[in-house]
C-alpha cells in the first residue's frame, strides 16, 4: 500500500467535496464520536443516510427529537483508539450473519489507515438515545452507517496527524499515515498507539474533516474475507447459548398444541420438580418453564408436565380456511378482463418459517431492582423498554446486550425470546439460559405470512397497456416498528395500526420496472393473529414471483423471448445492464435437453439491481432421486447473478450475501413451507421444513458484481432472494410447459410424519451411533 | 449419581451425570465445550457433529451412558491436534474460501467434511458431487456452494 497523505484542508482543493461533523470527546485516550446521521458541514443532505424504511414524521415529531438531541453529544456514534493500536467501534447493529461488522472494520480501515485486523468490532448494547437508529433490518445498515463511520474514522486520523505534526512541529500536510504508522520523511514516525493518550482531548470539542472520494479507496471496493471466520471455524464464536453467565441454568417451556394457546391446568408441578437435575418448575404466559442442570433434563421435564391448555390466538384456522378468508378479502381488480388481449393469474404462497438455525434464545438475570438480558436482538430499544415495563422497571435498570445471532432472516427483530426469559427469570427468582426448542421454533414461532398475488394484465398491439397486482396477506407483524417504543407504539395504534404500517412498507418497496402502461399494487391483509414477521426481503419475493411469471405470460402471448421481452420493456439502464449480462455469462438461450429449461428475472431494491438466470431439471429421473427422509424433486442445476449494488464495497461478502439468497429462494419456489392444520404448523424439524439441502443446491453457481455504478453502497442482505424466486419459478413453468399456481410446488403433498403436537418437543433419539460414518 | 469416563479432545474426563443424559449436553452444559451447537436435537440438523474415534456423529443423540471408557470424542476444538498444528487443513480451505456466513453451523460442517474425506480416501477414492449431495448438515444461511468448494480444497491436503 503506498504511503496516504491528504492535508486536513483538501476540501479546499476539491470544492465538491463536502466536510463532516464530528467531535473530539474528553477521554483518557483518543475518541471520536459523530451523530447517527453523519452530519454534513453545509447543511446539505448527507450521503447515503436515506433509510428504506419510512421516516416516521407524522408519528413522531421532528420537534420531540430535536429536543431529546439537544445535548450535542448525546447519541454519538464513536471510536476509539488505544494504546495498543487498535481502533474500537461499538456497532449500533446486530451481525446475524450478513458480515457487517467486516464492512464496518473495512470503513474504518479505509478512512484511518489501520490494517483490518488491528480494528475491533463489537455490538452495542441498547441504546434508547439512539432512537429509531438502532434497527437492524431492511437491507438499511450498511447504507445508514456509511457516512458516519467513515467521518469517525476521518476525523481519528486527522487527530493523529495534528498531534504528531504538533510533536515534531512539522507542516500537518507533510505527515503521512500507513498501516497505523504516522511518519515524516525526515525520518520520524510513531504508531497510533504510541500517540492516542496525546491525541486525546480533556474537553469535548467540534471538528470537521472531508471524506475520500470513492475514487480513492483502498481498502472498500476490494474483497475482504470475514473478520469473524476464525473464531466461527475454530467454534470460538460465541452465541448467547455458550455465554457462560452465574448462574444461568438451562431452562426450556412446554408449550400449547395450538398457536400462542395458554395453560390451564398443571397438575404434578411438585413430582416434575423433584425429577433428577430438575431446580425450577413456573407457570407463564405461554406454557410451563423448566430449570435444571442440562438442556436434555430440560426437555424429559417438560415431556413429562401433565397440563391442560386454552386453545390458541387462531386455534381451528388451517390452510385451507385462511386460503378462504384470502380470497374473500382480495381487492378488486378495475380493469375489466378483455379475452384474449390480457394476462390473468393468481398465486397461492404458504406460509413460510423465518427460524434461523440457532433455536431462539436468551439469558435473563432479573433481580428485584434491575434485569440484564443477553439476546440477539435486531430491535434492541424497543427490547428494552417493553420488557422494562413488563418487569415494572425503569428502563435505564434494564441491560440489554446484543449477541450476534446464528442467523435471523427477520425472526430477530422481535424480542419475545428475551421478554419469555425475563418473565421466566422474574417468576423462578433466579437467571435462566433460555433455549426454544427447535419443534418451538417451527411451530410457535414467526412465521412469512400465507398470501395471495392476482394479476391482470392487458396488451394492445405490442404494448402493455396496464398492469395490477392485488396482493391479500395474512397480516405482517410489524409491531416492532422502526427501532424504539414511539414508533412501534404507533404501529400497534388503531389510528396508524399495523396494516397502515405494512401498507407504507408494501408500497415503499414494491415496484414494477417495466413500462406496463398503468400500473397498480395493492395489498391488503386479514387480522388472524399468526406469529407473523417479516422474512428475508418481506413482500418482495411472493410479489416479485407473481410478476415475473406474468411477464413470461405475456411474453408468450406477444410472441417474445422472455430476456427480449424484459430488455424491451425495461424503464432503467441499471437493470437492463444486469439482464444482458446474466444472459451473456448465464448463456441464455442455450440448448437444453426436454425437461430442463431456463429461468430468468429481474428484481430493484435498497437502490441495487440484480438479474438471476437458473437452470432447472424437471426430469423424472432427477424429481425422483432418493434421498433419506428429505424431499428432492426438480433441481436447479446451475445460477448466474448479476448484482448491481451501487458502490460493492465487499465484493466477496456481496456474493456470500448472493449465494444465501439464492439458496432462499430455490427454498421458497420449490421445498420449504409451514401446513397449518387446526392452529399450528405440523412441521417440527429441519426434516419436515424442507430448507434447501446439499441435494438441492445447484452444483454450479456464478455471481458476477457489477462495477460501480453509484457513490453510495445499496442494500445487499435481501436483495437476491425475491429474483432466485422468481427465476426458478419461471424455468420451472418452462421446463414443464405449466405455470405453477401454488408455492412451494411440493406444498399439496405432506413429505413426513409430524411430530404429536403434545408434549411439545420431541424427545431426543437415542441411536445416534447407527449413523456415524 | 453414575460416573462417565471418555476422552475428550486427547484429554481424560469423567462426568458425574444421569445416564440418559445426551453427550451433547455433557459436553455442553457440563463440560463448557460449546463448539458443537443445538440446532435440534433430533439428529437431523447436524450442527453438533463431532467425532468418535475418528468418525462422524451428532452427540444430541447419544446417551453419555453408550460412550465407551477408551471411545475418543473430537470436537472442533480437538480438531487442530489431530494434525499437530494450530488449524486443521479443513479449517485452512474454509478460511481461504470465506465459507461462514453467520457461523453456526460451521463447527459441525468441518466435522463433517473432515469424516466424510477420511471415509473416501480409505475407500481410494476421491469426493464426489454425490458424496457431496448427501451430506446432511444444514446450513440456513445457504452457504452450500463455498461449503463445496472448501471441501474439495481440504480433500486436497489431507
Amino acid at each position: 500500500m503506498a504511503e496516504h497523505r491528504r492535508s486536513p484542508d483538501d476540501a479546499h482543493e476539491q470544492p465538491t467535496r463536502r466536510r463532516f461533523l464530528g467531535y473530539l470527546l474528553a477521554a483518557p485516550t483518543l475518541a471520536v464520536g459523530v451523530t447517527w446521521a453523519g452530519d454534513a458541514i453545509n447543511g446539505d443532505v448527507a450521503e447515503a443516510v436515506i433509510p428504506s424504511l419510512p421516516q416516521p414524521a407524522a408519528i413522531f415529531d421532528l420537534g420531540d427529537l430535536q429536543n431529546l438531541a439537544a445535548l450535542p453529544t448525546s447519541g454519538l456514534i464513536g471510536i476509539q483508539v488505544d494504546a495498543d493500536g487498535t481502533a474500537s467501534f461499538a456497532l449500533h447493529r446486530c451481525e446475524v450473519g450478513q458480515g457487517i461488522t467486516t464492512t464496518v472494520a473495512m470503513m474504518i480501515a479505509e478512512e484511518l489507515d489501520l490494517p483490518l485486523d488491528k480494528i475491533i468490532v463489537t455490538l452495542a448494547d441498547a441504546r434508547p438515545e439512539l432512537l429509531m437508529n438502532q434497527l437492524t433490518g431492511g437491507s438499511n445498515s450498511v447504507r445508514s452507517i456509511y457516512t458516519p463511520v467513515r467521518t469517525a474514522a476521518a476525523i481519528a486520523r486527522q487527530q493523529l496527524i495534528r498531534t504528531a505534526a504538533d510533536a515534531w512541529g512539522v507542516p500537518e500536510a507533510e505527515v503521512a499515515t500507513k498501516d497505523g504508522v504516522l511518519s515524516h520523511r525526515s525520518g520520524k514516525s510513531a504508531t497510533y498507539g504510541s500517540l492516542a493518550a496525546a491525541a486525546a482531548t480533556d474537553r469535548t470539542i467540534q471538528v470537521s474533516v472531508a471524506l475520500k472520494a470513492p475514487a480513492d479507496f483502498r481498502v472498500l471496493g476490494k474483497s475482504h474475507n470475514r473478520i469473524d471466520a476464525r473464531d466461527a471455524v475454530t467454534g470460538r464464536k460465541q452465541f448467547a447459548m455458550d455465554l457462560q453467565v452465574p448462574n444461568a441454568k438451562p431452562c426450556m417451556v412446554r408449550r400449547a398444541p395450538t398457536i400462542n394457546g395458554t395453560p390451564k391446568t398443571v397438575r404434578n408441578m411438585a413430582a416434575v420438580k423433584a425429577m433428577p437435575g430438575i431446580t425450577d418448575v413456573a407457570v407463564v404466559t405461554y406454557g410451563v418453564a423448566v430449570r435444571g442442570d442440562t438442556f436434555g433434563q430440560c426437555i424429559d421435564a417438560l415431556r413429562a408436565l401433565d397440563v391442560d391448555w386454552n386453545p390458541g390466538t387462531v386455534a381451528g384456522e388451517s390452510d385451507k380456511t385462511v386460503l378462504a378468508k384470502l380470497k374473500k378479502a382480495q381487492l378488486p381488480l378495475a380493469v375489466p378482463g378483455l379475452g384474449a388481449l390480457s394476462v390473468d393469474a393468481e398465486f397461492t404462497f404458504a406460509f413460510a418459517s423465518n427460524s434461523p438455525l440457532e433455536p431462539d434464545n436468551a439469558i435473563a438475570d432479573v433481580r428485584s431492582d434491575r434485569a440484564e438480558i443477553w439476546s440477539t436482538l435486531k430491535v434492541p430499544i424497543d427490547a428494552q423498554q417493553d420488557i422494562a415495563r413488563q418487569l415494572g422497571l425503569p428502563a435505564n435498570k434494564v441491560v440489554v446486550h446484543v449477541v450476534p445471532g446464528g442467523g435471523s432472516f427477520g425472526r430477530h427483530l422481535f424480542h419475545d425470546v428475551a421478554a419469555e426469559a425475563a418473565e421466566i427469570s422474574q417468576k423462578m427468582g433466579k437467571p435462566v439460559k433460555l433455549s426454544w426448542s427447535r419443534t418451538d421454533n417451527f411451530r410457535q414461532g414467526r412465521t412469512h405470512p400465507m398470501c395471495v398475488s392476482r394479476v391482470r394484465a392487458t396488451y394492445l398491439l405490442g404494448n402493455v397497456l396496464t398492469y395490477e397486482q392485488r396482493h391479500a396477506s395474512t397480516q405482517t407483524d410489524f409491531s416492532h416498528g422502526l427501532g424504539e417504543m414511539i414508533t412501534s407504539t404507533a404501529a400497534e395504534l388503531p389510528i396508524a395500526g399495523n396494516l397502515t404500517f405494512a401498507e407504507s412498507i408494501f408500497l415503499l418497496t414494491q415496484q414494477v420496472p417495466y413500462n406496463f402502461g398503468v400500473v397498480t399494487q395493492l395489498l391488503n391483509e386479514i387480522p388472524l393473529e399468526f406469529n407473523t414477521g417479516s422474512m428475508r426481503n418481506i413482500y418482495s419475493p411472493n410479489v416479485l414471483c407473481a410478476q415475473e411469471l406474468v411477464v413470461d405470460m405475456l411474453a408468450k402471448k406477444m410472441r417474445k423471448d422472455p430476456v427480449a421481452f424484459r430488455r424491451e420493456f425495461l424503464k432503467d439502464k441499471r437493470l437492463r445492464a444486469v439482464l444482458d449480462k446474466a444472459a451473456e455469462v448465464g448463456e441464455w438461450g442455450r440448448s437444453l435437453p426436454k425437461g430442463v429449461a431456463q429461468g430468468i428475472a429481474l428484481h430493484t431494491e435498497y437502490r441495487g439491481a440484480v438479474a438471476t438466470l437458473v437452470e432447472i431439471d424437471c426430469r423424472p429421473e432427477t424429481v425422483n432421486r432418493p434421498i433419506r427422509d428429505g424431499v428432492t424433486g426438480p433441481r436447479v442445476t446451475r445460477a448466474t447473478i448479476v448484482v448491481d449494488a451501487g458502490l460493492p464495497l465487499n465484493p466477496r461478502g456481496l456474493d456470500a450475501q448472493m449465494i444465501g439468497c439464492l439458496n432462499d429462494g430455490i427454498a421458497m419456489a420449490l421445498t420449504s413451507s409451514l401446513h397449518m392444520k387446526d392452529g399450528i404448523p405440523l412441521e417440527g424439524s429441519w426434516d419436515n421444513y424442507f430448507y434447501t439441502r446439499q441435494w438441492n443446491t445447484p452444483p454450479a453457481v456464478e455471481v458476477v458484481v457489477m462495477p460501480p455504478t453509484s457513490d453510495s453502497p445499496s442494500g445487499a442482505g435481501e436483495l437476491g432472494v425475491a429474483p432466485a424466486f422468481a427465476a426458478v419459478a419461471c424455468a420451472y413453468a418452462r421446463a414443464t410447459g405449466a405455470v405453477p399456481t401454488s408455492f412451494p410446488i411440493n406444498h399439496g403433498t405432506l413429505s413426513f410424519e409430524p411430530y404429536p403436537s403434545q408434549p411439545s418437543t420431541p424427545q431426543s433419539p437415542t441411536d445416534g451411533l447407527d449413523t456415524a460414518f | 449419581m453414575p460416573q462417565h469416563t471418555f476422552l475428550l479432545n486427547g484429554a481424560r474426563v469423567t462426568v458425574e451425570v444421569a445416564d440418559d443424559v445426551r453427550l451433547l449436553w455433557v459436553l455442553r452444559d457440563i463440560l463448557g465445550v460449546t463448539g458443537p451447537k443445538y440446532g435440534c436435537g433430533l439428529n437431523v440438523c447436524k450442527s453438533c457433529t463431532s467425532h468418535i474415534n475418528g468418525k462422524a456423529f451428532n452427540p444430541c443423540s447419544v446417551p453419555v451412558s453408550k460412550i465407551k471408557a477408551d471411545d475418543e470424542i473430537t470436537t472442533i476444538e480437538g480438531l487442530p491436534a489431530t494434525v499437530g498444528a494450530d488449524l486443521h487443513p479443513m479449517q485452512e480451505a474454509w478460511l481461504e474460501e470465506d465459507v461462514s456466513q453467520c457461523g453456526y453451523c460451521q463447527p459441525g460442517q468441518i466435522m463433517a467434511a473432515v469424516a466424510l474425506v477420511r471415509k473416501t480416501k480409505e475407500e481410494g477414492r476421491a469426493i464426489t458431487d454425490a458424496d457431496l449431495d448427501g451430506l446432511r448438515n444444514i446450513c440456513r444461511c445457504g452457504t452450500y456452494q463455498r461449503i463445496r468448494t472448501a471441501i474439495k480444497k481440504g480433500e486436497s491436503r489431507m
